[in-house]
Parts: C-alpha cells; structure tokens; sequence
C-alpha cells in the first residue's frame, strides 16, 4: 500500500503537540480508520521523533531538570500511586521515558556517590525493578510501558522491524532467485558501512536497474519520504549509484519499505 | 596610401582610427569627424592601403638590412669577397647564413605573425594573412618526378649564381628575396584589362627553370597593378600545379629594380666575388653583423617608427596585416616594438624559442623590460616543442587480419591481393632503401611495377582491398603524433638504454640539432609532402588508376567521417589540479593523434579528389573560365565538408575539423574556389578567421592555442596560390549569411585545452621558423660572443662490442615479443589479457586458500594460548606477534601455489580465448607466454605483500576471537529455526511486543474507565506469542528477549490481578480459572519456547511484589500456584525461590503485608510438593485468604 505524501501530511497534520501515548494513538486510530495501526504508529513516530529533537534541548537545562525533579518529588510525595511521573511529561510536552531518564538520573545523583555510567541508567531502565526506589521504579516503568515513541520497549520493536523486513526481503529474494551477498558477507570483505543486499547480478525493476537493496522499514523512519532518504543515502554511496529508489513493499500486511541502488 | 601613413606619422590620425578605417568599410561613430574625414576622402584606396604599408617596411628595411654575408663564424673570408647585386637575389646555399643578420626583423614576419597575419601576399584586407612569401622550394615547383617535389632544392636561378641545393633547404626568410617576400599588391588571376608594367621589360625565364622555382609572385609595384600577360608555361608535372606564368617576368623585373635601388642606396665599391651568393651589395652589412651591434641609442625618428611598429602590430592583432628605416638600428627597433606589442603571442610560444628570444642581445639591449617578460614566461613555460621530424620510415608490418581468404570472391582474388601485397611492400621497402640516393626516380625505379601491379586488380573488390592495406599503411607510416619521441637514431633499443636517461635525453636534442631540418621552407611553405608522404603520393601517381583513385576516395572519406565524428573525451574544464593533468595528456595525445591523422587523410583526399582538375593555371578567358565553372558546379563534392566545417562550428568542434578541412583545400585546384560550393568554404573560413581573435580571451571562449592553431592554418592555406585573394574583398557584405550559432553546444571541444605547443607545432612548421632563425644567429655569433651553443657532448657506449651477454630472460622477453610482432594483434591482447586476469586471480585464490588455512591456525593457536594462560591471554599485540612469527614463514609457499596456479589455469584461457585453428606452435608458445607472464604478475604481488596480508588477515583473527571470548549469550544457536513445513504465518514479534506493551500500559495505567481487555484476547495472545516462538523466523535475540520480560512481567500482573478486564463494571477482574489457564500457558511457553533466559526472579521482586499489595482484598494463591508450577515444570529450583521470598524481608512493606508475605513463605517452604487439593482449598477459603493461609 502507498501512502501519499498528502496523506501523510494531514495525518502528521493531526500530531502536533500530542503526547506519545496509547490515548493518542487510538485517537488517531479513530480519525484515521483506513490506516493500519503500525502506519499510523509509525507516523506518530516519526513526527515526533522530529518535535523531540527541536525541543530537546530545553528539557535539559539545569533549571529544567531541577525543577522536573522538585515536582516529582513533591508528586510522589502527595500520592506515590499516582502517575506523577507521566503527567509531568505530558504537561512538559516531553517523552515519558525521556522524563523518566531525566529523573532517574537525578536521583542517582542524589543517592549515589558517583555519578551514575550510562549504561547503570540503560539497565534500570531496561528493567526498573533495579531501581533502589520502589515508587520511582513504579513511575518509571509506568512512564516506558506508556510510552509508544520512546524507551527500550520502542526500540526493541524497531529493531524487531528491521530485522523482520530484512529476513523477508531476504526469502523474497531468494524466492526470486537473486544471488546477493548480505551486510555480514559485505563487512567480511571490508566494506564499513553496507547497504542490507548488494545484488550480484543487477536486476530491472520498472525500467529502473537494482544494484543494491537497502531495507530502511525500522519503525522510525520508514515514513521518512524521498528527499530526505536520498541525501541520507548519498554518504554510502557517492561513487558508482547514480540515483536510488524506494521501493514499498508489501508483504505479509506490513507496509514498508525498502531503498534500491540504482 | 602614402597620404594615410603620411597622416598617421603626422599624428593627424590616431592608430586606432587608421585600423578602424583598414578593417571596415563603413564609419565608425566613435571616429573624430575629422578624421573620418580625412579618410573618407581615401576610401577607394583602403584595400590598398596594407600592401602598401607591408611593402612600405620591406623596402625600407630591406635598404639597410644585410642580404647576403656568409656566416661570419663559418666562413669569415669569404664574407669580405661578396658579390655586388649583379648576381640577382639570393638563392640556396650560403643563403642560409646570408640571413644571420636580421633575425629580429624577421622574426616579427615569421613566428610572431604568422598565427594572425603575415606579411605579404594579397592587396589588402581586414582578415586574414595576406603573405606570399615563398619559402625555398615554392608550390609550383611542383613534383618534376623528384622526391621531394615540394620542398626540392631550388635550382640556380641564373648561371651567375650558383647555389647548392642540398642546403637550399636551410634558407632562412630572406628579406630581399622577392620570391619568398614579394612585394605585396598583386592582380587576382583572371582579372583582365591592366596593362603591364611600363617600366622594365619582363626577363624571359628559361624552361628549366620554369620547373623549379616559384611562379605565382605578386611581384608589381605597390598600388599599380600588372596583369598576367604572359603565355602560361604548362607545368609538366605528372599533377603540375598552375602557374600564373605572368608573374615570372615581374618578379624578374622586381629584382631589377631592386638591382637599382641598391646600387643608388648602398655606395659600396667592394669588388664582387661573383662566384659567391649575390645579395649582399655593402660591406659594411657584414660590419654591421661582426662589429656594429644595433644600438637603441642611435636610432633615428623613434616615434614614427613606434606609430608604425603600432599600426603593424594592430593589423596582426585585428587579423590584419603590416618606413622609415634609416638603418639596422631602426630595423631592429622596429622588430622590437613589434615584439613587444606581441608579446602575449610570443608568451605561447615553446620554450625553447622563448630561451633564443630572452637571451638575444639585441632584444636586451632595446627593450629589457620585454627581455625580462620573455625571460618569465620562459621560466614558466613547460612547452618542450621538438623540431625534428619524427621518424619517416617505420617498419613494414603484416596485417595478417586482412588476409584472411573469407573477405575475398575466390581463391584467385585472394592470391591476386596476397600477391599485390607482397609487391606493395617490396616496392615500398625499395623506396624506403632508395629514395634518398642521388639519381634515384620514383617514376623510373617503380612506376612499371606499380602499374603492372594495379593492372591486376580486376575485381572491385579487390581494389577496395587493396585501398584498406594503402590507406592503413599511409596512417601507420606517416602519422606522427608529436612528442611521443621517436626513436632515436633507429637504434636498438636496448643500446639506447645502456646509456640511460639522462644521455638518451642528450643524444636526442644532439640528434635534433644535427638533422631537424633547418628550415621548412620558410614562413610560409607550400602544400608538401615530406617523408613518407612522398611515396604515397607518388604510388598515386604513378599508378595512375581510375579505379584505385575512386576506391581511395571513397575510403579516405568514410575514414574522414569516422575520425572527425568521433567523440573525443571531455573531462571537466574546470579543475585545473594536478592530477587531472595527468588525465589531460592522455586526452591531448588521443586528440593530437585523431588530428594529425585527419589531415593526413584529408590531404591525401584533397590530392587524389582534385588530381584529375589541376592544370597549370585558371584559364586564360572569362569564357573559358565559365564554362569550366559550369561544368564543373555540376560535380558533387567528394566529401561533403561544407556540411561538416557546419557542424563542426556548431558543435563547437572547429579545432579538429578546420584544420584537417584547410588540408583538403590546400590541395584543390584553381577553379575550386570560385565554385559556389567551395566558396562559401572560403568565406566561411574567411569569417571564422576574422572572429579569431587573439587578444580576447573570455569565458567559454575557444582556448588560445587552439585559437592560435586555427588561425595559422587558416593563415597558412589563404596564401595559397590557388586561393584567389579577391576572394577576401567580395564577400565582406554576405558575411552575415554564414553566421554560425556557435552558441549551440558550451563545451565543444574548442574550450578544451586540446593544442599544445607540440601539435602546433607539428601541425604548422613554419612557426618553428623563428626558433631556427634565433638559433642559427646564436650559431653565427657565438663565435664572437664566447658561445652561447651549449655544447652536447654525445656519449659513447664503452665497450659496446664486449657487451656481456644478454640474460636469458632478457632473451625471452625479446623472443616474445618477435613472436607477437608475427602474430595478429588479438593474439597479443589475448595473451596479456590472460596474464593479467590468471594473475589477479592467482593473488585472489592465494588469499582464499592458503592465507584462510594460516588463519585458521592462527585462531586454534590462539584459543590453545587462550586455555593455557586463562581467559586473558595475555597482551593482544604480543600474541599477534607471536603468531605472526609462527605463521609468516608458511607465506613463502604462496610463490609456489602461486606458480602453480598460474601453470594450470592460463592455458586452458588462451586455449579457449584463441581460434580453434590456431597452429599448435602457435598456441603453445601463446601459452607459455601466458603462463609466465602471469606467474611474474601474480609472484611480484606475492613476494611484495603476502606477509603483511597473512599479518593482516591474523590480526583481524585476532581481534575477533578476543571479542568472541566475552559472555556468549547461553542459548543460541541449538534449536534455531522452525520446521521445513512451517510456512512462517505466525505474527511478527514487533507486533506481539507492541501488543503485549498494550496491555502492560493498560494495566499499569493510567487508563480510561472503559479501557481493558477481552480474556480471550489475552489467551489468543499468548497463543501467538507461542506460535512466533515455535517458528522463529523473524526473530531476533533482543526481541525474544524483551518477550520475555514482557511475559513475566504480564504474569505479576496477571498474580496480581491487576489487569483490567472488559465487561460490565462489576466483573472488571478476570476469572480465577482464566487467570490459572493463562498461567498455564505461560508457564509452558517458558519451559518450551523460550530459547533466551526468562527473568524469573523479576515474578519475586519487590516491585512486581508489591503489585500484590494494592489489591484489596489481597489474593495470594496464584502467586503460590505459579511458584509451585515453576519448580515443578523445573523452570526455578526451591532454592532460587526461597532466595527470593528471603530476600523480600529487607524491604519496607506495610505491617500487614510483611506479615501475609511471611505466611506465604512459610506456606511454600511447608510444601514441598504442590497437590492439587491445596490448590482447591486456597480458592475455597478465598473470602479469607490470610486466615486461610495462616490455618494451612
């Protein structure tokens, strides 16, 4: 299925200053019922992957993180049941798990001698029940499981994406036939940076010649439109590939789809 | 015309005007009333007014410049015995160094001018060059059988001055010599009704001279014109050119007169020595030469000679052309300012006549500041130009593709054309062998041979055969494109190389100065055809067959066709860095040979096209001449060049057709151009000419050499005899009509960078007559000077004769490449071909092979360190070194697989690449060639680089195994994948994940009071949840991963039960059947599915714990079902779980909760074993659970 750019736009249209939630995304569903659930998703991941990164910044003042964590604190304080944590970020027009992590981090400070690695912070959020904070654990997963844009449940379901798009563009092309080498087979003999299947034998799909295939599904940018993936591809492949298409494929009700070398 | 130039010395008109008033017709609005004027009333005399100032300078200079000194270097003496004028004007021999003295003057009439204009020639006009001189050897002294028709010897004029003809060849520009400067102003031929001249009567010529010496001379005084009366003399010449006979007498009258303004001039009383060169009237010319340098100081009327020196100047600049001299001092002064305004010219030229210039005396000592600009520019320059001819005969070789019998009728053609090769090549070998010995003809020696030869080609297909071998030779021997340096000497070349680069480098200028020829027939030569040319054209002659001239044709212009259509790269122009450099000498040298190539061709067309039209000269009436034009405009062209120079110009591509296009022309006959077809040609070369010009240079504008090419050769074939001069003056008003687009195309090939110095130089001779000029006056006064000939001291080989002898490879690889030189180039493309893949592949199998097998070792000597010294292992770097000192030795074997790899591969490629007829000899020797040759390739590699790619290669081994050493993840890779029949229908896990997250949201909250779950939906999850698991084709490790957290973390939920179930209000738990199914189902997914770690322990966490402690009233016996379900499936051990419930005391919990959770532990310890009945009884006493719980 081919979404237009227009339809695109009116839907992007309906995203602004909406919090990442599952509330949203079913109005959304509502509004737009002749999309699939994982377009629309993927739609609202996008738009507001694009609001999070002019906005970003903001939220990560001192004075804002402070005053973050004093609302919380007071939050909690009032009644730790309640979702103090993902209503900050809603009000805040922030994501919940960035808020999550914005606090988390503040708390360790606060709790820890050192300051909290990185990778402490990933693993709790990964799995709060490391955090030292009972209620705070609470918030935070709260925050994650209601988050449809960002955490590490996301990105697990984006890389889940890519990997499964990749794994069916594979059987399609073996199906079809064609000899490819893969990205483990192309970073074997050195190249650093690989489009998914290079084919061995260029194929003509549509009067266009496909020298490489590129699955670009990962549920972030999928709806990214033309122009945008064409400059992004133009840092792999600046010499030989003259020009590079986006094919949408459709298989198995997913809708994706997939950047060829040309 | 005096009036005017009277005017500009005045200062009553300015340079500009005068130009302006030279160039066009009508007024400019930017001229002074005045002196619009002033011309105005002038304006008939306009055409003439260029002769008359060409001829105004040559007399005047001619007054005080030397004409005849020898050599003072060479011959001292005998400069003292000169012959007074009675011998005529000089000629041949001692010529040659008569000339030392003017270098400088006449330089601004050879290489200075002669890309734009050159002196002489036609009565005026506002374009091209108008210059008749006659170099030695003139046009029309046509072929007289000789071998060098063109540029033969010239003959001894009169019996008083003899000459040696050997050396006629070196005269330089001789000032004086009215056949090669003839005073400018002469009569378009045809032109009837002048009378002839009053003065002197014509001098009749005798016969034999009448073959050798220049005929068409524009010899009548200025301003007045002298028709040809004469009675034609017919050229007897196999294909004799046309010679307007009438000039002869004027020339002869010219001299005289010459003859008598010397002797009025010059009061020399020497005595004549009449057996030497006439020329030279005073003595003190050669005192001027040996002991008067010309000094700036003295010279007389400086401003008018620098008006002048400006209005020349503007001529060459506007594509125009150019008295005052007192004496040498002026000459040279003049020369000088000429110089100087030309100086933007001068700068293109190549380095070595910019070296000849900077370092003249004469032009330090007038004008240091053009001496130190030239000396600049020759500091900068790069343009190495070699003079010498590259080498004329070049081995015969055998084009055994064009013998093959499947291209001829019969047997007996085939045998006929095998034939007629062999007698081709053998009379062409004679020729090579005799044709410079004294006596020797063409004609006599061959001619019947030749034409015995063409008699047998009966089949018209034979011909066309014939013509391909003719046509294919003439490019292989004549085509010489410039600066690929030649050898030298013809010597061996493995002689040449004992003597390195350096000496070779000196033996090659050595050889230059000894045989370049000294002058190419002055500034302006006739069409020629030197060298090896000579003898194709003579063949033609001599053959003299109908046939082979229209099968020539045709196949000179499909080939004509074929070069100038083809497209010629064309890379950026903009980058001028330099690597692309590099890339450009490749595209000039391409270029230079598509070019030379064509104006062979071209030149050779011309000849044979227009070989049956060329008479002696245009015919004697109008009548006559119209019906001929009649009859003639009947005829197509034999190549359709008008249409060509068209789209050449278009296509912006005029730098390669125009060039060959002037050769073509060059060689037509007198009628052509008056043809319509042929004179819109002219005009339009006329125009293009005039659109050259050399000062301006702006953006996308043709590049200036090929600027200066194109005008040289557009110069050069305008003062061709049989190019009509009238020509220049009707057309002016139609100009308009062959305006070009030229706007077409951006980026033709004329913006290209295409000419160098070289090509230029190669394709215009005459231009290096300067350089000659300069270093034969260098030569003449270094005697004096000290020298300023660098002397080149040849080097000779020592002990040449008791060379060791050659290497046996040295042997092979001559033997080899005697056998390719006997085989059909695709042999040896082959054979290299083969070489060059077996041995890349060679190196790739190598690699595969035995450096795989190295790196297979290196990693089970790694892992073997790896158990030996504990997980370290110690340094990475020290271990690669380890392992590289164990394994870098096996990498000699590479040359051995190597060898044999390329003895086994490359036959079999040859075999199959060559035909299957190939002789077995033949195709042994091509295998074995192939063979070592790939072997050298593939072992030089090897020897070079294997050590570093086993080193490499070990190195990445490394790093891998040492990155692979970290926590492996436990279960990959044992069940992975799902049974063959499975057809992957199963939900995708990013679906099932974001799925489940659902419901954990929904769960956790915050929710809306209608939001919930179905329990069907939770059971038909899990039942896909199940279902992925078990086909696993689209999942990934993280994925299953998060699944199972997810699961656990939906389990304490569903313990909990907390998650919220659809349905009408009162009913919003799930069932406590459904929630133990749903239990169930988990349990089993985590026992059989599941093929990452399950969390477990989350389910005894504090947090998933304490989910139990916000329900009211609190329900413990699903937790305790699912714990005793967890040990019982084996999924946690008693151990692990009582860990858990023991380490929950160290939380905070409410009083009650502690109290409960201390019961359920009690509870799971005190029962090891989970009846079902236990079970039961929870449910039962559910109301009261904890009492329950404490009984129990």
């Amino acid at each position: 299925m081919i979404l237009t750019k227009a339809q695109y736009d009116e839907i992007a249209q309906c995203l602004v200053s909406v919090p990442p939630t599952r509330q949203s995304l079913r109005k959304l569903k509502q509004r737009f019922p002749s999309q699939s659930q994982a377009t629309l998703l993927s739609i609202f991941s996008q738009e507001y992957q694009k609001h999070i990164k002019r906005t970003h910044a903001k939220h990560h003042t001192s004075e804002a993180i402070e005053s973050y964590y004093q609302r919380y604190l007071n939050g909690v304080g009032e009644n730790g049941a309640a979702p103090v944590l993902l209503e900050l970020a809603n009000e805040v027009d922030y994501a919940p798990s960035l808020m999550a992590r914005i606090i988390l981090e503040r708390f360790l400070q606060e709790h820890e001698e050192a300051p909290p690695s990185k990778s402490v912070i990933n693993s709790m959020l990964r799995d709060p029940s490391q955090i030292p904070d009972g209620v705070l654990a609470n918030q935070v997963y709260q925050c994650i499981v209601n988050d449809c844009c960002y955490g590490p449940l996301v990105d697990c379901i984006k890389h889940a994406i890519g990997h499964e798009h990749e794994v069916l563009l594979r059987d399609l092309l073996l199906e079809k036939n064609l000899s490819f080498l893969d990205e483990d087979q192309l970073r074997a003999r050195g190249y650093d940076k690989t489009p998914d299947f290079i084919l061995q034998v260029p194929v003509a799909v549509e009067g266009h010649i496909i020298h490489w295939i590129e699955s670009k599904a990962s549920f972030g940018d999928e709806c990214s439109h033309h122009a945008y993936l064409h400059d992004q591809f133009w840092s792999y492949w600046n010499s030989s590939e003259k020009e590079s298409l986006i094919l949408w494929l459709k298989s198995q009700s997913l809708v994706k789809f997939v950047i060829v070398g040309i | 015309m005096a009036a005017v130039l009277e005017s500009l010395l005045r200062e009553e008109l300015s340079v500009a005007v005068a130009v302006r008033w030279i160039a066009r017709s009508a007024q400019s609005s930017e001229d002074d009333p005045r002196e619009a004027a002033a011309l105005s009333s002038l304006r008939p005399l306009r055409k003439e007014f260029v002769p008359f100032l060409l001829n105004f300078l040559r007399e005047q200079s001619s007054r005080v410049l030397p004409q005849g000194p020898p050599t003072p270097a060479k011959a001292p003496g005998s400069s003292t015995g000169l012959p007074g004028r009675s011998g005529g004007p000089p000629r041949g021999g001692r010529g040659a160094r008569n000339q030392l003295f003017p270098p400088i003057e006449a330089s601004s009439a050879t290489a200075a001018d002669a890309p734009s204009a050159r002196r002489g020639g036609r009565r005026r006009g506002p374009g091209p060059a108008r210059e008749r001189g006659r170099g030695p050897g003139g046009l029309e002294e046509g072929v007289s059988g000789e071998c060098l028709p063109w540029a033969g010897g010239r003959r001894p004029r009169s019996s008083g001055s003899p000459s040696s003809p050997s050396l006629a060849r070196s005269d330089p520009p001789n000032l004086s010599n009215l056949e090669e400067f003839p005073p400018v102003g002469s009569v378009p031929p045809g032109s009837a009704g002048t009378k002839p001249s009053r003065r002197i009567n014509p001098t009749p010529v005798s016969e034999e001279r009448s073959l050798s010496k220049p005929k068409t001379c524009f010899t009548s005084p200025p301003i007045s014109c002298v028709p040809s009366s004469q009675p034609s003399v017919l050229d007897t010449s196999p294909w004799g050119h046309g010679i307007p006979s009438g000039c002869r007498s004027l020339q002869e009258e010219r001299e005289m007169l010459r003859k008598e303004r010397s002797k009025q001039l010059q009061q020399s009383p020497t005595p004549a020595c009449p057996t030497l060169e006439p020329g030279s009237p005073h003595p003190s010319r050669t005192g001027h030469l040996t002991a008067e340098p010309a000094d700036p100081t003295r010279v007389s009327s400086r401003h008018r000679l620098e008006l002048v020196a400006l209005v020349y100047s503007s001529c060459i600049a506007d594509s125009l052309e150019s008295p005052l001299f007192q004496s040498v001092h002026d000459c040279v002064f003049f020369a000088v300012q000429v110089l100087e305004h030309q100086f933007h010219v001068l700068s293109h030229l190549d380095k070595g006549t910019l070296k000849l210039l900077a370092e003249n005396e004469r032009l330090l000592c007038f004008s240091p500041a053009l001496q130190g600009r030239l000396r600049a520019a020759y500091e900068g320059s790069v343009a190495k130009v070699s003079l010498a001819m590259p080498p004329s005969a070049q081995a015969v070789s055998f084009q055994p593709e064009t013998d093959n019998r499947a291209n001829f009728s019969s047997d007996r053609a085939f045998h006929t054309f095998k034939k007629q090769r062999d007698v081709f090549y053998e009379v062409l070998r004679e020729w090579e062998d005799r044709h410079e010995e004294p006596g020797w003809d063409f004609e006599k020696g061959l001619g019947s041979r030749i034409r015995a030869m063409m008699g047998q080609l009966s089949a018209a297909c034979s011909h066309s055969h014939f013509v391909r071998l003719f046509q294919k030779q003439l490019l292989q021997m004549c085509q010489s494109p410039g600066g690929a340096g030649g050898t030298v000497l013809g010597e061996a070349p493995d002689v040449l190389n004992m003597l390195g680069a350096d000496k070779l480098g000196r033996l090659r200028r050595l050889q230059e100065r000894l045989v370049a020829p000294q002058s190419s027939g002055g500034p302006c030569p006739p069409p020629t055809f030197p060298g090896c040319q000579g003898f194709f054209r003579d063949f033609i002659l001599s053959a003299s067959s109908f046939q082979f001239n229209q099968h020539l044709m045709d196949s000179l212009s499909l080939k004509i066709r074929e070069l100038n259509s083809l497209a010629l790269p064309q890379p950026e122009p903009s980058d001028e860095d330099g690597e692309s450099d590099v890339d450009w000498q490749g595209e000039r040298r391409q270029f230079a040979v598509v070019l030379l190539s064509l104006r062979l061709l071209a030149k050779f067309l011309g000849f044979v096209a227009f070989l049956p039209y060329r008479g002696p000269e245009p015919p004697p009436t109008r009548e006559l001449q119209d019906s001929i034009l009649s009859l003639r405009s009947q005829v197509p062209p034999v190549l359709d060049v008008r249409a060509l120079l068209q789209q050449g110009l278009r296509a912006r591509r005029a730098v390669l057709t125009v060039p060959w296009l002037v050769e073509f022309l060059s060689l037509a006959d007198h009628i052509v151009p008056m043809l319509d077809y042929y004179r819109s040609i002219f005009t339009l070369l006329l125009h293009l000419h005039r659109s050259l010009v050399l000062s301006k240079e702006s953006e996308g504008e043709m590049c200036f050499l090929n600027k200066l090419l194109l005008l040289a050769v557009l110069g050069w074939l305008f003062q061709i005899p049989t190019v009509p001069e009238d020509l220049f003056f009707l057309e002016e008003g139609q100009l308009d009509v062959f305006e070009v687009d030229t706007v077409a195309s951006e980026h033709g090939l004329d913006s290209m960078p295409v000419v160098d110095q070289q090509l230029l130089y190669t394709c215009c001779p005459y231009i290096g007559e300067l350089r000659k000029l300069l270093a034969s006056w260098v030569s003449g006064s270094s005697g004096r000077s000290g020298g300023l000939v660098r002397k080149i001291t040849p080097t000779t080989t020592t002990g040449l004769g008791a060379q060791p002898p050659q290497t046996t490879q040295g042997l092979q690889a001559q033997l080899a490449q005697a056998f390719f030189h006997n085989q059909p180039p695709s042999l040896r493309r082959t054979v290299e071909f083969v070489a060059e893949r077996i041995g890349s592949n060679c190196v790739k199998h190598i690699k595969a092979t035995l450096v795989a097998e190295l790196v297979r070792q290196a990693e089970s000597l790694l892992q073997e360190q790896l158990v030996t010294q504990g997980q370290e292992g110690g340094d990475p770097a020290q271990l690669l070194e380890i392992l590289c000192s164990q394994l870098c030795p096996h990498g000699a074997q590479a040359l051995t697989q190597g060898r044999e790899f390329c003895q086994k591969k490359s036959p079999g490629a040859v075999r199959a690449l060559l035909p299957e007829e190939t002789p077995a000899a033949v195709l042994s020797s091509a295998e074995n060639i192939a063979v070592s040759l790939a072997t050298e390739k593939a072992c030089a590699w090897l020897s070079a680089n294997i050590t570093a790619l086993i080193r490499r290669e070990v190195k990445a081994a490394v790093s891998r195994t040492l990155r692979a050493q970290g926590p492996e993840p436990a279960a990959r890779g044992e069940r992975r994948g799902c049974s063959r029949a499975c057809e992957h229908h199963a939900p995708l896990p990013s679906h099932l994940i974001s799925e489940i997250k659902d419901v954990l949201s929904l769960a956790v909250g915050p929710r809306d009071p209608e939001e919930g779950v179905a329990p069907e939906y939770l059971e038909q999850l899990l039942g896909q949840l199940g279902q992925m698991l078990r086909c696993r084709q689209f999942l990934c490790p993280p994925a299953e991963q998060h699944l199972a957290k997810c699961s656990v973390e939906l389990a304490s939920l569903l313990v909990a039960d907390q998650i919220p179930i659809l349905g009408p209000p009162a009913q919003h738990q799930l069932e406590r059947g459904q929630a133990r199914r749903l239990l169930l189902m988990l349990l089993s997914l985590w026992k059989d599915d599941f093929q990452v770690p399950v969390p477990l322990q989350l389910l005894l966490r504090p947090r998933n714990v304490a989910l139990l402690a916000d329900t009211r009233p609190r329900e413990w016996d699903l937790l305790l079902f699912l714990l005793r379900e967890l040990v019982e499936k084996g999924l946690m051990r008693r151990m692990e779980i009582e860990a858990c419930l023991g380490s929950l005391h160290e939380t905070q919990w409410p009083g009650d909760f502690s109290e409960e959770l201390a019961t359920l532990f009690n509870l799971f310890l005190a029962e090891p074993h989970v009846p079902e009945h236990q079970l039961r009884a929870c449910e039962l006493v559910q109301p009261n659970r904890g009492t329950v719980l404490a009984q129990s």
